[in-house]
């Protein structure tokens, strides 16, 4: 059915029809509407046999997750943020155990200094947890991948994380089509765990494991990410046939054929990259975008077989790996191996700035005629910085940075971006 | 593609304004977006919403920059935020206050070389009378519709009954009510 609806919504209605038996949430922005909507279809009887758990911390969130998923009940939660980083011990141990759960990154960036808004930083700590991660374009994926989620999460015994950009997409009101609960039974069926906590058939999970297993116990863990390279793509597929639509995959291509010039990016962001590729096309230049759905496993032959015939490929990132530059790059980096291409990595939209056409137009511009740096911060204030750095080299005494570049711009409440 | 840029104080209603906007488009079958730009999150602070109107999917994700239309529910952000920015010539602006154009200050601007297409209208009296608290959204988007035509009376009142539960969705919609039938009187006045 067709609605007009805001993101966390969309995805409440969506994990409400995989028919979850417990959720424990511990509410922060931008992920809290989800949770609160989900309770909500608890306290009212909407959405039966299943267990809302208000728990006292993020940590505690992830840990109950684990308990009742090792108990055998199909387990949900969601977080954002510090809230991440809180649970991150039990984000670990969850992937570690094999335990099927699914929890939604309502993306935000991670402090100091605090921010609430929209960057990758906290799912991007994450991605080596053992985690799969998959990113949403709009709400509609974002609503698609979560009824994926379950099925792939509970085929693999293996967690699974959906991103979504936070405000961008979980406070944006936007159509989308919530399927029935038939099509979801049909595609998704009953949670039957590989392994559960039962008292008249008792197992212990999580032993001690020393030098004589590790490696294997963690080898079986990677090799469970790449079976989910060719897992991934089925479901999408049978998504497809079931729900008529394309939502999930590896990655997905956009007027990549001839390009030369190919922008790769995750997430929300991706829409407005397709609306500048549309008006570059249009005066003549051959550009095309990759958009990266699942970032774990990274899909390393797919993005060398799109990006392969290209001259050059822009990576934008909303995630800053300080001292290094580009996270998302490493990963399409390393699938171009040996082959010989211009590659340049964009930090952009952190903490919320607003990522505009004008500034891609501009970049990608740039990058046409091979004039950027390796590593570049779109819209950087560069005379902030330099105001910033002279100060500091002047006198010991400076004070907190961030407060100082506050006092510098004048804070302007409203500003765009 | 029609853009909107809905300006205000925290705790009136900016953001339900913007998505009871893009809901009565919805209505009409049409693609629409509607989304926030929190500032501090608090009661008071400037805030921004916006929503695109489009007959096609939407995938541009960057705030409105350059509106078709303004939305100003709190006159006392004229001094404080440059609500203007990226307004086009003949743009149209609907402002929440009892006051003139020329009371405002803002006669010679508006009548200027941009020709914006400028409505005034007593929104928060309108919200005080119909619904007893100063939430002047629902007024305006009564007004928005009787000054752009984008949309219809009709999809506003049905979007603002999908907003709220009925008692309180009947005294907004009363409110956006008498805002479109003032809107369009303005409306008469200055195409005559």
């Amino acid at each position: 059915m067709l609605k007009q609806t805001e993101g966390s919504r969309a995805v409440a209605e969506a994990v409400a029809l995989c028919r979850p038996q417990v959720i424990c949430a511990y509410p922060i922005t931008p992920q809290t509407h989800i949770v609160e909507g989900l309770g909500e279809m608890v306290k009212a009887g909407e959405l039966v046999n299943c267990e809302f758990i208000n728990v006292e911390s993020e940590f505690a969130a992830m840990s109950v997750a684990i308990g009742a998923s090792a108990a055998g009940a199909r387990t949900y939660t969601a977080t954002s943020s510090q809230g991440l980083l809180f649970m991150a011990e039990a984000v670990y141990n969850a992937a570690g155990l094999g335990l099927p759960i699914v929890m939604t990154i309502g993306n935000r960036a991670i402090g100091a200094p605090i921010n609430i808004w929209n960057d990758h930083s906290d799912s991007m700590s994450m991605r080596d947890a053992g985690w799969i991660q998959l990113y949403a374009e709009t709400n509609q994926e974002a609503l698609d991948l979560h009824i994926q989620a379950f099925r792939l999460a509970e085929e693999l015994s293996c967690p699974v994380m959906v991103c979504m950009d936070g405000f961008i997409l979980t406070h944006a009101y936007e159509r989308v089509d919530v399927p029935t609960q038939d099509q979801v039974d049909a595609f998704l069926p009953p949670y039957e765990p590989r392994q559960v906590l039962d008292p008249a058939d008792p197992v212990s999970i999580g032993a001690l494991v020393g030098p004589e297993a590790f490696t294997e116990v963690r080898y079986l863990a990677h090799h469970k990410q790449l079976r989910a390279l060719g897992l991934i793509p089925q479901l999408a597929a049978a998504f497809n046939k079931e729900f008529g639509r394309n939502s999930g995959g590896l990655i997905r291509c956009y007027r990549t054929e001839d390009a030369e010039t190919i922008v790769v990016a995750l997430g929300s962001l991706n829409g407005t990259v397709q609306e500048v590729v549309d008006e570059m096309r249009a005066r003549g230049v051959l550009i095309g975008s990759v958009s990266i759905c699942s970032f774990r496993p990274f899909p390393l032959a797919a993005s060398r077989e799109a990006l392969k015939h290209a001259k050059r490929v822009i990576v934008l990132e909303k995630c800053l790996a300080v001292g290094l530059g580009g996270i998302v790059s490493d990963g399409v980096r390393k699938s171009l191996s040996g082959i010989v291409l211009n590659g340049y990595t964009v930090i952009a939209g952190l903490g919320g700035r607003a990522i505009t056409r004008a500034s891609l137009t501009r970049l990608f511009e740039d990058a046409g005629r091979d004039e950027l740096e390796e590593v570049t911060f779109l819209d950087l204030n560069a005379d902030l910085v330099s105001h910033e750095l002279e100060r500091e080299s002047k006198s010991r005494r400076t004070g907190p940075t961030a407060e100082a570049i506050l006092r510098q711009i004048g804070t302007v409440a409203s500003g765009i971006g | 593609m029609f853009q909107i840029r809905i300006h205000g104080r925290g705790g009136q209603g900016v953001v339900s304004g913007a998505e009871m906007l893009s809901v009565a488009a919805f209505l009409e079958g049409r693609h629409a977006q509607a989304f926030p730009s929190f500032g501090s999150e608090r009661m008071g602070a400037p805030v921004m919403a916006f929503c695109r109107i489009d007959d096609k999917e939407i995938r541009l994700r960057e705030p409105v920059l350059e509106p078709d239309a303004l939305i100003i529910q709190d006159q006392t952000l004229l001094h404080q935020v440059d609500l203007f920015n990226g307004l086009p010539a003949r743009g149209y602006i609907l402002l929440n206050s009892t006051k003139s154009l020329d009371e405002l200050g803002l006669g010679g601007f508006v009548r200027g070389v941009q020709q914006y297409q400028v409505c005034t209208l007593p929104a928060t009296e309108l919200a005080l009378k119909h619904v007893g608290r100063p939430v002047p959204n629902a007024a305006l988007l009564g007004g928005f519709a009787a000054v752009t035509g984008v949309i219809t009376l009709a999809s506003v009142l049905a979007a603002i009954r999908q907003k709220f539960p009925p008692s309180v969705a009947e005294k907004n919609v009363a409110a956006a009510t008498e805002a479109f039938e003032l809107a369009v009187k303005t409306k008469d006045t200055v195409d005559a």
